[in-house]
């Protein structure tokens, strides 16, 4: 298929991996982080960590929008879906997420007239459709998906579309990134940033990254050499002694982004003050709201919502996972109490948490490099441990 | 997270202890109400169908839990199926759900090797349906079962009130005639097999997903919806041997292979390179965020056949008009027992599982 084949080249994946491979320090444990979901899909998809070398790791990071979201939130979600009168459109990822009272798909199954769709215009045409009934979109993402809720937004208002409504959760990478790098539990060597929400957003935020802290950041797309080439590009820093933020991405990413997206999310919405996420906890300035211009598009404030904190079952360790501080196997409930099936955590959910991806594809891969990589060969130990995780799909 | 040996071996039995979970069929549903979840099938539906049906309506005959039930008549042997259909919309690019209900039923029929006798068809219909549309379903219906050789025989018509039944949804049962003495079962499968399948997979699913009309995509797909039987009896004709049969349908090709692993406790290795994928289904199945892996087919078949069959019933497959396009996908072993192993086109390997929850996209 073209613009697909190309990027899942057999012969140019081995050549990255070999050039990689030959910019690790000997005895040295790399850890780079992944902050898309996307790319967490396509590292365990392709089972890259297998074609990297032994001490090179690819640590997830909070990139899955669906993963982020607070169990309060779902309660919300749900809250509002069951209001009578209510159409509640949301995407697919999002219906199976559980809430401290079952997911929207068991909503759905108590009677909730929830419907799945592709874009918020769809859910906008749900509404134009059905002109007795409150349509609520229920939108989550980062910069990524915003600006369609923001075009949605602006033709709602133009088309005086009053029976529709935006359960407004989208939330901002860089405050995520920054809460990332302040925590005491992990180091890391260098970010693989994020394809699509560069898009929007452009290089220049990342800046601070190489600058105050000194770490590679390179943008890259989401096919299995975007993010071979992508490591191989921070290994080359690193190697060089560089801490710079740089462009794989260049056939889709511009340095100042999409200024037309941009625009739109800036007149439709702005940052609120604080926002939980999951596993990361309240993060000022990180998310946001409806703009008081929007007022009346705001699910918020059309519908009465609990707005109540909820907090993580106890045995659910997605924070830990979304912090890249634990790998999904070491979750408690990790493929016993809690399966893409039967998810406790978000994490389970999406294709693109680190849970699911790894349950769905990783097995298998990681327990066939595991048996190579025994304490007895002749790895050190650590770097046959980095070696495990790496197979493992990288932890987090 | 510190390093060290205990580690890995900690992980390896965080590992094990799931691959041995998967391997035992769950016969407690945990569910209180009925989702969407559990028409999709994949895993839900699964666990639905032993954890109320097997449990409540346990016999020899249902429990192998194929395509069809095979019965002993007399000194014969009888394949018995029933299918329902509600497929939305009722005509979309390459047929309609009339087509569809006799071609599902005639090829739940060939897959156990049964040349099929005789047809019913039952009708829900909403109140306000058209008669035209209606019309050209039967007529569609006459006509694919005249392709595959069979009649429908009985049938029975019911009205529900308007906002019921979503237009009309369809149910077929079949009785079919095996008429040689091959075994065909997950029983049969040994390792060394070889694993074909027909001709390339997704088109059904994508094309019905496309003439939605939700997705704003405009393809040229069909679905690929065709009656079995004949290409079945040039496959047993050709003298291959032949292990086992099934098709493709909800669930997709990776839903079959993890059911046949589980139930012939082998292991499966796809060779995802020789996946035989349309580019138009490749093409929106990345738009969408969905594996064509797990995409439905109406008109494909699974073969597992003798090693040293592999060929002659790789050409049988591709003399057929049907199977013009058939490959050889995978190879059974007998490790890892239960398991579907995917050798990526990069040379990494992951595991297939079966479908959790709906092909749902991925939002970005």
């Amino acid at each position: 298929m073209r613009f697909v084949d190309e990027y899942r080249d057999p012969a140019l994946a081995r050549r990255l991996a070999e050039e990689i491979a030959g910019l690790v320090e000997p005895g040295r444990h790399y850890k780079l982080m992944e902050v898309c979901g996307g790319q967490t899909h396509t590292i365990v998809r392709w089972s890259l960590p297998e074609l990297l070398p032994a001490g090179v790791e690819l640590v997830h990071g909070p990139g899955c929008p669906v993963c982020v979201i607070p169990m309060g939130r779902q309660d919300d979600a749900i809250a509002i879906a069951e209001r009578p009168g209510v159409i509640f459109t949301t995407f697919g990822d999002m219906m199976r997420v559980p809430s401290s009272n079952g997911s929207l798909l068991d909503a759905k199954a108590r009677g909730a007239d929830v419907r799945m769709v592709y874009s918020p215009l769809d859910a906008l045409k749900v509404a134009r459709e059905n002109p007795d009934r409150e349509v609520v979109f229920f939108a989550i993402g980062f910069e990524t998906t915003a600006p369609s809720t923001a075009l949605t937004l602006r033709r709602a208002r133009s088309e005086r579309v009053g029976n529709f409504s935006v359960f407004c959760n989208h939330v901002t990478i860089i405050p995520a990134i920054k809460a990332i790098l302040d925590s005491p539990d992990l180091r890391l060597d260098g970010f693989i940033g994020p394809g699509h929400v560069s898009t929007v957003i452009g290089l220049n935020p990342y800046r601070f990254i190489a600058r105050d802290h000194g770490k590679p950041v390179v943008v890259s797309g989401f096919e299995p050499l975007d993010v071979l080439q992508g490591t191989q590009m921070v290994m080359r820093q690193l190697a060089e002694g560089r801490s710079e933020v740089e462009n794989q991405y260049l056939r889709v990413v511009r340095e100042q982004g999409n200024p037309l997206a941009l625009e739109a999310i800036a007149e439709t919405m702005e940052l609120r003050s604080t926002f939980e996420w999951r596993g990361l906890g309240f993060i000022s300035q990180s998310a946001l709201k409806l703009r008081p211009a929007y007022a009346e598009f705001d699910a918020e404030r059309r519908f009465e919502v609990p707005g109540v904190r909820v907090a993580d079952p106890k045995a659910c360790q997605c924070g830990e996972v979304l912090k890249g501080v634990i790998r999904p196997w070491e979750c408690k409930v990790f493929g016993t109490a809690c399966t893409p099936e039967r998810p406790i955590g978000t994490c389970m959910v999406s294709s693109e948490g680190a849970c699911a991806a790894y349950y769905n594809y990783g097995r298998h891969a990681g327990r066939r490099r595991l048996d190579r990589s025994r304490p007895d060969s002749d790895a050190p130990a650590h770097a046959a441990a980095a070696d495990a995780a790496s197979a493992a799909g990288g932890r987090g | 997270m510190g390093s060290g040996g205990s580690e890995p071996r900690r992980e390896r039995d965080v590992l094990d202890a799931i691959e041995r979970r998967r391997r035992r069929p769950r016969r407690k549903l945990l569910d209180s109400r009925i989702t969407l979840s559990h028409g999709a099938g994949g895993k839900s539906g699964h666990d639905l169908v032993e954890g109320v049906f097997v449990r409540e309506l346990s016999n020899p005959l249902l429990e192998p839990l194929g395509d069809s039930a095979l019965v002993e008549a007399g000194s014969g042997r009888l394949a018995f199926t029933t299918d329902s259909f509600v497929v939305r919309p009722l005509f979309f690019p390459g047929g309609d759900i009339g087509e569809l209900a006799v071609n599902g039923t005639v090829n739940d029929l060939a897959m156990a090797g049964a040349r099929p006798l005789a047809l019913s068809a039952g009708f829900v219909i909403e109140e306000g349906f058209a008669l035209a549309e209606l019309e050209a379903i039967a007529k569609s219906m006459g006509k694919a079962a005249a392709e595959a050789g069979v009649a429908i025989v009985t049938g029975d018509t019911k009205v529900v009130e308007r906002g019921n039944a979503d237009g009309l949804y369809v149910n077929t049962s079949g009785v079919g005639l095996i008429e040689h003495d091959l075994r065909l079962g997950p029983d049969a499968i040994r390792a060394g097999d070889r694993v074909l399948v027909s001709g390339p997979i997704g088109d059904h699913g994508m094309a019905v997903m496309i003439a939605r009309g939700d997705l704003e995509l405009e393809l040229e797909l069909e679905s690929d919806t065709a009656p079995l039987n004949g290409l079945v009896e040039t496959l047993l004709g050709s003298g291959a041997e032949v292990h086992c049969l099934r098709d493709p349908t909800r669930g997709g090709l990776a839903t079959v292979l993890a059911e046949l692993s589980l139930a012939a406790q082998v292991g499966i290795t796809l060779d995802e390179a020789s996946l035989p994928i349309r580019p138009e289904v490749n093409g929106a199945c990345e738009i969408l965020g969905i594996d064509p892996i797990y995409v439905a087919n109406e008109g494909r078949l699974v073969a597992v056949v003798a090693p040293d069959s592999a060929d002659t019933a790789l050409a049988a497959l591709r003399s057929d008009p049907l199977g013009r396009e058939a490959e050889i996908i995978a190879e059974v072993s007998a490790e890892p027992p239960g398991l579907v192993v995917l050798e990526t086109a990069l040379g990494g390997t992951r595991v297939v599982d079966m479908l959790a929850g709906d092909p749902l996209p991925r939002i970005c």
